[in-house]
């Protein structure tokens, strides 16, 4: 007895050096900073977010891009030429994705003209690949902005009001997640019909279930925690406790499977266009090109490669991001993962990148 | 217990529904079914869409056509399932045509994602326990580049470096003695990085690496086996005996005499049993051989651990048994590969041993050999069996290289290493057990979702699966079709929750199902 009690203080002591430690570190700083210190640590993220920072710029300014309008492209009978939907804003490249250029080299091979060489009828492959990122990230934007910001409402709602708002909103996630995504996200395409736009904005209204899961998770342990009764005490309005109070301490959470669900949502898209459901020609996405180009590996590799490399890169980018911010929000968790979590965290995983 | 499953299932049938219902009137909305018709420039065509508007009952409103699907669908608990016709495929009933495509993507899918899980697990492991090391950064860098493949771009690639590239060095087959040494070199390499620990360990497992590959390829080349490949006997009991040592090393018994001596007494047995077997297979030609054989092998198995198994009998039952149940597996390898030959003269000149498209070789597929039939699905299956898996892959080593890191930190680990036990019986008897315990839940929710079919890789091989059904369903507008495919995918999904639920309170006993 009397050694354990000469133990406690020593170990309590090494437990308060240790904290010490650790907290000395991020003592007086913001979470924002201690969250950028440790991204910016992570070197693979921050090259990530560098190359992706680098696609983006590549594909916006060098064919230019549209707005005001789908950029669908029709013909104009009257006029005899092809029209786009919106307003073009030039880029430095010289030829555009849906015109016909002479072919320069035998069967279209890259050059110094074409880089990325030309397809049978003579299109610029560079410049379609680069409106195909543009419609790619469109679409991933748009999933990502609305899934997050619904996935956050539902979730906050869900796990803060409890009741019968909860029960309905749950059954409501249980009912969208039971049907496999593809499949939904299949039958949405098919009936909007091609662009971006809508089809971006579709799938992102149904995309949201993991995330609320997840939130409504935060929300339930958080709302016991001191601090919100202090709020209510202090005379905060729900809406005020949900947002300024119990958000900003699960902001790691929607942060991170923000992330995790663009990574997914971009090979969906490309998925889904490469079936022939999501972005169709004469539009363009990633997956729509190798869609289109799928006969013609053998005779034109450049066609498929291009596309598919960008597609990865992009996916590969965006999961590394992910990576980085898991690492920066929740350091502990790269040592030691909740048991309870993992089959969760598995599910996220595999839901999303399992477009077989 | 039962009134957990019986809740579970109340209410998940009533998500089941409402869902039915959405993904119903979703398809219905999607597109117009006469679209081809309307456009069409045939005097018929007016006629033809009056049938096909009797035919879909395009008349009433989605909305109580839902209704009228959902009696036929309901008549399923009595026995007699009315998922109406599908037009897209010539009016075949729909219960009929997902029977056949759901034994053609089982076959698919099944064996991809049992291969993932064995070698996602081992590969997870071994990364788990180099930790930090940069076997350990090359493996976790790698999954995430395999995880943000899309598989339609990595099926077409395997297309034609797996499948034409490969056919046509099985066309003229001979490896030079200079690249069986680089192959050697570089498994040498990955080997010594598996090991890890001390210079002298790994340059041991490096040279021996080395000497087996390279050695193994040379004789393989000098002998001819690409052209007649085969595993004889000899094959059969190398086989074997890897698999017993396997075994043994994975229940941590490869020093226990007791055990030793049962798995030994059935690799004698499959040795000895070979020749006789040899007749069985080519008398019995039915693929229930195989579980014959598989049931005789258990058997002795079995046997020999009741008898040599001492104290341990029990465990010399299950490891022998699993053992002799396994040992099928090159016995009926060898059969297809005896049959390798007649094989290549029987299939079409043009397309190679690996094939590309489809399930089966059209003129083999009722051929009365199983064992022919067998290897021509087998070379169906390599290519999107490869590309499946190499996404799988990637997933199941995240998930068990953390799992393992996690249980690694446990108190439990820890006594066990203190109270002196060998390294690989904390592994493997004490760390692996907890690991597999998510895992198992991991691999329930797996399945479900798999049977809903792999519609991208089913596309791209054009193979006749689920989700070749639904991709017709769908660009065609044939409601029905379209609902069987979910009602399947969909009920597979509840059912396998349920099982992932009970096999974690199953194997956790600090879980209850009650609980939740």
């Amino acid at each position: 007895m009397a050694q354990k009690r000469d133990r406690t203080p020593n170990t309590e002591q090494l437990a308060l050096q240790e904290l010490t430690i650790e907290q000395r570190q991020v003592e007086g700083l913001s979470l924002s900073t201690v969250v950028r210190r440790r991204f910016l640590q992570h070197r693979a993220a921050v090259t990530s977010l560098i190359i992706l920072g680098l696609v983006v710029l590549l594909a916006f300014t060098s064919v230019g891009t549209i707005i005001g309008g789908t950029g669908k492209l029709a013909a104009d009978f009257d006029a005899g030429r092809i029209v786009l939907d919106g307003f073009r804003i030039p880029g430095w490249w010289q030829y555009n994705w849906y015109e016909n250029y002479p072919i320069t080299t035998p069967g279209g091979l890259p050059s110094w003209q074409h880089p990325f060489g030309q397809d049978t009828l003579g299109k610029d492959i560079f410049a379609r690949v680069m409106r195909g990122i543009q419609q790619s990230l469109t679409v991933v934007t748009l999933i990502g902005t609305l899934a997050t910001v619904i996935g956050v409402v539902v979730g906050a709602l869900a796990g803060f009001l409890r009741g019968w708002l909860d029960s309905l909103l749950m059954r409501m996630t249980d009912v969208i997640i039971i049907i496999p995504g593809l499949i939904l996200g299949a039958v949405l395409g098919r009936t909007v019909g091609g662009n971006a736009l809508s089809l971006g904005i579709l799938l992102g209204l149904v995309s949201w279930t993991g995330l609320a899961r997840l939130v409504r998770g935060e929300f339930l342990a958080l709302r016991e925690r001191e601090f919100v009764d202090a709020a209510r005490v202090a005379g905060a309005t729900n809406f005020r406790i949900i947002f300024r109070h119990i958000l900003p301490n699960s902001i790691g959470v929607v942060v991170v499977n923000a992330t995790l669900l663009m990574s997914a949502a971009i090979l969906t898209e490309t998925a889904l266009s490469f079936l022939g459901f999501g972005i169709t020609a004469p539009d363009i996405s990633l997956g729509q090109i190798i869609s289109e180009y799928n006969e013609a590996f053998k005779t034109r590799p450049w066609l498929f490669w291009w596309p598919g490399f960008f597609i990865v890169v992009i996916a590969l980018c965006i999961n590394f991001v992910g990576d980085g911010l898991r690492d920066a929000f929740d350091p502990r968790q790269r040592r030691m993962p909740k048991t309870a979590s993992l089959p969760a965290q598995f599910r996220e995983i595999m839901s999303g990148g399992f477009s077989r | 217990m039962i009134s957990f499953v019986s809740r579970r299932l109340l209410a998940t049938l009533a998500v089941l529904l409402v869902a039915s219902f959405v993904v119903y009137m979703l398809t219905a909305n999607s597109g117009d079914p006469l679209a081809d018709l309307r456009t069409s420039k045939d005097p018929q065509s007016v006629a033809k869409m009056q049938t096909l508007i009797e035919k879909l009952d395009l008349d009433t409103p989605p909305f109580f056509r839902y209704f009228k699907w959902l009696g036929g669908a309901a008549s399923c608990v009595i026995g007699r399932c009315d998922l109406g016709i599908s037009v897209a495929r010539g009016d075949e009933p729909v219960a009929n045509a997902l029977g056949n495509a759901m034994q053609s993507t089982l076959s698919l899918v099944m064996l991809a994602t049992v291969l993932s899980i064995l070698f996602g697990v081992a590969i997870g492991m071994t990364t788990a326990l180099r930790q930090y090391s940069g076997y350990d950064y090359t493996i976790t860098f790698a999954a995430f580049i395999f995880y943000s493949l899309p598989i339609f771009w990595v099926a077409v690639l395997l297309k034609e470096f797996g499948a034409i590239r490969f056919n046509a060095f099985l066309g003229d087959p001979s490896i030079p003695w200079w690249i069986a040494i680089a192959i050697a070199a570089v498994l040498a390499f990955v080997a010594s990085a598996v090991v890890g620990g001390h210079v002298l360990t790994r340059l041991k497992a490096a040279g021996g690496t080395f000497v087996l590959i390279a050695v193994t390829l040379i004789v393989l080349d000098l002998t001819d086996w690409f052209v007649t490949p085969s595993i004889g006997i000899v094959g059969v009991a190398l086989f074997t005996i890897g698999n017993a040592l396997i075994m043994l090393f994975v229940t941590s018994n490869l020093t226990k005499r007791t055990l030793q001596m049962s798995v030994g007494a059935i690799v004698v047995a499959v040795i000895a049993l070979w020749f006789p077997f040899q007749f069985l297979f080519f008398y019995v030609n039915t693929g229930w051989t195989i579980l014959l054989v598989a049931g005789i092998l258990a058997g002795i198995g079995a046997l020999a651990g009741f008898f040599l198994g001492g104290d341990d009998r029990r465990e010399a039952i299950r490891v022998a048994a699993v053992t002799g149940a396994l040992a099928t597996v090159p016995l009926v390898v060898d059969q297809m590969f005896l049959r390798w030959s007649e094989y290549t003269q029987l299939i079409p000149l043009r397309t190679g041993v690996i094939s590309t498209i489809g399930a089966t070789t059209p003129a083999l597929t009722n051929h009365e050999d199983t064992w022919l039939r067998m290897l021509d699905s087998a070379t169906h299956l390599v290519l999107p069996t490869a590309a499946l898996m190499i996404i799988s892959i990637a997933g199941y080593t995240r998930y068990t290289r953390a799992t393992l890191l996690e249980v690694l930190n446990q108190d439990y680990v820890r006594t066990a290493r203190a109270k002196g036990l060998p390294e690989t019986t904390v592994i493997m008897r004490h760390a692996f057990r907890n690991t597999m315990i998510p895992i198992a839940t991991i691999v329930a929710f797996d399945f479900g979702a798999v049977i809903g079919g792999a519609i991208i890789t089913e596309r791209v091989f054009a193979w006749q699966g689920m989700g070749a059904l639904f991709n017709q369903g769908l660009r065609s507008v044939d409601v029905n079709l379209v609902m069987g495919v979910f009602l399947v995918t969909g009920i597979a999904a509840v059912v396998f929750n349920i099982f992932a639920d009970l096999a974690y309170s199953a194997l956790d006993p600090r879980i209850r199902v009650t609980e939740k």
